[in-house]
């Protein structure tokens, strides 16, 4: 029988979701069903994917910090759509279809990851902060190497590429979106069947390796997932910042246990009920379209400093 | 936190600053030649010394911004990392910056006729604020966790901005906000940088507190044991550094990481005793925004490329080498 | 059988382990001491697959580390890191309940379940079972992580230094469990020590270290003498009999 609290926060996603639909709604019921319905379904789908690539990151780094935007994952992405642009050049970048660009940029991005995190994580994961430092530290570096090789593209040509790279909420790219619902969806079917070993991951790195589990196997499988997610994330709707975090500790907080099953269920439906609830108050009610992500931003600085006071009080 | 002192090696010292002064001069020259209007050393002199023209009105009062920014920024940040007692804060990683930045906006929408004068009070202000309340929060954390502290000032930092962009957000003040975070010099004309001289000068009076800001730096205990005023001398350093930083972002935006990079790799040559490192710190921090900046007006002749996406750049990749250079106690 | 041949290993341009060779035979309590840096922690992050062998071989039974599945190992050989610092929050019983994961990769029968159980009454743990491990104490905790490798159900055990953090009243209970350990159940436990005099109470065979080489390698009575700590330790200690065990005064 599913916890009370899944089923309380299954209704408040539901509840979010239908409030999307219906408030303020005039019109044709045939176009507001596609318009909205392709908008509720991209925020549901980076919803979903930041949950779980957050809790994912988060088991093969062994602590509750840790996001991958946070140790620059989506700035990453960033940088390597803005390489792309600068390598290929507008001429090159336009031949090719929206889907061919989001898969090599998805590619270069998993190899990339693989690369830096691999070994970040392997090497640093004694300490903790050394490691996040550096993380947050790579995604300033990659953020401002992106700011960097923009000024050098010619600036007009950037702002027309830069708008087809990043399909945002009022620009919705629907077969980018089927192609990500589709993703995402099947990492979670990987993740939701592996919840069992990443029970284990989360132990540490030598008390699973001593109950059997092939970690380096499983750090390549997580991260290639985790890039997946940042990567379909990041295309539709851009960097997400510290959300993450703040969905993770909702999550553990609520379900007071670290069973990857409940967690990973809490997490996505905590995920969906702030990103379309929000979208809804901020959009709908408070006519603040924007700041949305200002607000994020701002509880989730609150609760990483609010996770560290509490952990390490000196 | 004790930092090492490598070997005292006076000869080090004297060939390192020469050769830096050295190299400033060269910088200066190229800054002071290159730009849109070609013209030749020589004219720019001759104009000058008709009391008018491009030199007085544009490349010398650029140069000179550059110069006293990179100098006031780099002098605050080994300030900051004394009294913090800490190698990795500035103001950029610990919020004051952008506790500077909300003091403007929260200016803006109050008073939006306020004078350069009252905005300049009101953003040192915030900034000290700020300051302080990185220092409590500092407090609370381990000893033993010295990255924490750095982690902890970013993210404090990041909820303070946050809180800006908000406000500009809902006031249509987002362009400022773009001006203040993104450190340029290009609007630098003859009248509109003069503020950075404050600045200068700021620096300089933190200078003839060098020793104080030492003994602070050795704790609260041993400073007091050694008859100093621990807490007003924190205060003061404190002030210095929120006035350069509020200065700074007013004029030519943020500029993160020169007090940072700068008086860690000034330290690793010659150690940490205030009164001799920092007129060095000064000159490096001079010397390296100086150079950024020329660098990003030649990258993309005639574009601009701003000095603070250029050290933005070097910056992030000297802390990125002193976090894995060093061993874990950092 | 324990079967360690041969084995090298390099950090960096320092030589840790310099062509070590040894057997340690099936059942009874190994104990592997030595100075720091002698090389104990990563002769035993080698045997436990922690680290990866630059050259030699090191074999339980018929099982080769390196060339045997890490979860067929899981099924041999159970080990205990020093700092195992759990990072999740989780009650004791699902603790010891992953000490059954390489048995059942995740679906625990009834079988495993009593196992569990079994496992938290030999270590004292079903009054606190459904504590969360971060709320006990440093003894309390190893207890927990001990039972976690007890319930793995292995012929081998492997501890690297347990006893640090523990008061002088957990450090001997556990060192008794142990020894019950190894005699009710015939378990191989092989334990690094810092603490010579927990060897030479508890275990039936010390293998000393030194400079990365095996120094010595003899049962309790004939390695506790003076002349041999001398010789591993660089240290005059006196060595006194009481009861039938022999004790290094170095304290003192």
């Amino acid at each position: 029988m599913p916890d009370k609290r899944l089923i309380f926060l299954f209704l408040s996603a539901l509840a979010a979701c239908l409030a999307f639909m219906l408030v303020g709604a005039r019109g044709s019921w045939d176009f507001l069903l596609v318009f909205r319905g392709t908008k509720l379904l991209t925020l549901i789908a980076i919803s979903v994917a930041v949950a779980v690539a957050t809790i994912l990151f988060q088991t093969l780094s062994a602590n509750r910090i840790l996001t991958p935007s946070i140790m620059g994952l989506d700035a990453l992405y960033v940088l390597l759509q803005t390489i792309l642009v600068f390598v290929l050049g507008g001429a090159g970048l336009a031949s090719l279809s929206a889907e061919v660009k989001f898969l090599a940029s998805f590619l270069l991005l998993m190899f990339a990851s693989v690369l830096l995190f691999g070994v970040l994580l392997n090497r640093q994961r004694e300490d903790l902060f050394r490691l996040l430092l550096i993380g947050v530290i790579f995604g300033i570096l990659f953020r401002s190497v992106s700011a960097l090789i923009s000024r050098l593209i010619d600036p007009s040509e950037f702002m027309i590429l830069q708008g087809e790279l990043f399909a945002s909420f009022n620009k919705t790219n629907t077969s980018l979106l089927a192609i990500s619902a589709l993703m995402i969806g099947l990492c979670c079917i990987v993740v939701w069947r592996r919840r069992r070993v990443l029970d284990v991951m989360a132990l540490g790195r030598e008390t699973a390796i001593g109950l059997g589990v092939d970690t380096g196997r499983e750090l390549f499988i997580g991260l290639v997932i985790v890039s997946a997610l940042v990567a379909t994330s990041t295309a539709l709707v851009g960097p997400v910042g510290f959300f993450g975090l703040l969905v993770s500790a909702l999550a553990y907080e609520l379900m007071k246990t670290s069973g990857h099953g409940p967690v990973f269920i809490a997490a996505a439906l905590i995920s969906i009920t702030i990103i379309v609830g929000g979208q809804t108050l901020f959009e709908r009610v408070l006519h603040m379209g924007a700041t949305l992500s200002v607000v994020i931003e701002f509880l989730g600085g609150i609760t990483f400093l609010l996770i560290v006071f509490r952990k390490y009080k000196a | 936190m004790p930092r090492e002192t490598p070997p005292q090696r006076p000869w080090i010292r004297v060939t390192l600053t020469t050769s830096i002064v050295a190299i400033l001069l060269c910088l200066i020259l190229i800054s002071l030649s290159i730009g849109v209007i070609e013209t030749s050393l020589a004219d720019l002199f001759s104009q000058a010394a008709d009391g008018e023209g491009l030199l007085l009105l544009s490349r010398l009062p650029r140069t000179l911004a550059t110069l006293l920014a990179g100098a006031s920024l780099a002098v605050a940040g080994f300030i900051l990392q004394t009294l913090v007692q800490n190698r990795f804060v500035e103001p950029a990683t610990v919020g004051t910056a952008d506790s500077a930045a909300l003091g403007l906006i929260g200016v803006s929408i109050v008073l939006p006729d306020a004078g350069i004068f009252s905005k300049m009070l009101v953003g040192s202000l915030a900034a000290f604020v700020g300051a302080l309340g990185f220092l409590a929060l500092v407090k609370r954390l381990p000893r033993t966790q010295p990255l924490l502290v750095p982690l902890c000032g970013i993210f404090y930092g990041g909820v303070i901005s946050s809180v800006a962009t908000f406000l500009a957000y809902e006031n249509d003040l987002m362009q400022y906000i773009g001006i203040w975070m993104n450190g340029e010099f290009s609007g630098v004309l003859q009248g509109r940088y003069e503020l950075l001289w404050a600045s200068g000068l700021i620096a300089l009076a933190g200078y003839a507190y060098a020793d104080k800001f030492t003994i602070a730096g050795l704790g609260r205990d041993t400073a007091s044991g050694l008859g100093l005023n621990y807490s007003q001398t924190i205060h003061l350093g404190l002030a210095i550094v929120a006035m350069v930083t509020a200065f700074t972002v007013i004029t030519v935006g943020m500029l993160p990481f020169v007090g940072l990079v700068v008086p860690n790799i000034v330290s690793r040559f010659v150690g940490d005793n205030s009164r001799k490192v920092l007129p060095l710190v000064a000159l490096v921090g001079g010397t390296f925004v100086l150079g950024s900046d020329i660098l990003g007006r030649v990258l993309r002749f005639p574009y601009e490329i701003p000095a603070g996406a250029i050290f933005g750049v070097i910056g992030t990749f000297v802390f990125l080498w002193l976090l894995l250079a060093r061993p874990s106690r950092a | 059988m324990i079967d360690i041949q041969n084995v090298t290993y390099h950090h960096g341009r320092s030589l840790i382990l310099d062509d070590v060779s040894l057997r340690l035979k099936k059942g009874g309590i190994t104990a592997l001491v030595g100075p720091n840096g002698a090389g104990k922690s990563t002769l035993f992050a080698l045997m436990a697959r922690l680290l990866p062998l630059q050259s030699g071989s090191i074999r339980f039974d018929e099982m080769e580390v390196g060339k045997t599945g890490t979860q067929s190992l899981a099924r041999k050989l159970a080990i205990l890191r020093q700092e195992a610092n759990v990072a999740s929050r989780i009650t004791v019983r699902d603790l010891v309940g992953f000490g059954r994961f390489p048995h059942h990769q995740g679906r625990a029968s009834e079988a495993d379940e009593a196992f569990v159980q079994k496992s938290l009454h030999e270590f004292d743990l079903a009054s606190i079972a459904d504590r969360f491990i971060d709320e006990l104490s440093g003894g309390q905790r190893q207890r927990a992580l001990v039972a976690m490798a007890f319930a793995q159900d292995t012929d081998y055990l492997l501890l690297d230094e347990p006893l640090n953090n523990l008061d002088m009243y957990f450090a001997r209970s556990l060192m008794q469990q142990l020894r019950a350990l190894a005699d009710a159940y015939g378990k191989t436990i092989v334990i690094v020590l810092h603490e010579i005099n927990y060897a030479s109470g508890h275990a039936d065979e010390i293998i000393a270290l030194k400079q990365g080489r095996v120094a010595l390698q003899a049962p309790p009575e004939s390695f506790m003498t003076a002349e041999n700590l001398f010789a591993i330790y660089g240290m005059d200690v006196q060595v006194e009999t009481f009861g039938n065990r022999k004790i290094a005064l170095h304290q003192v």
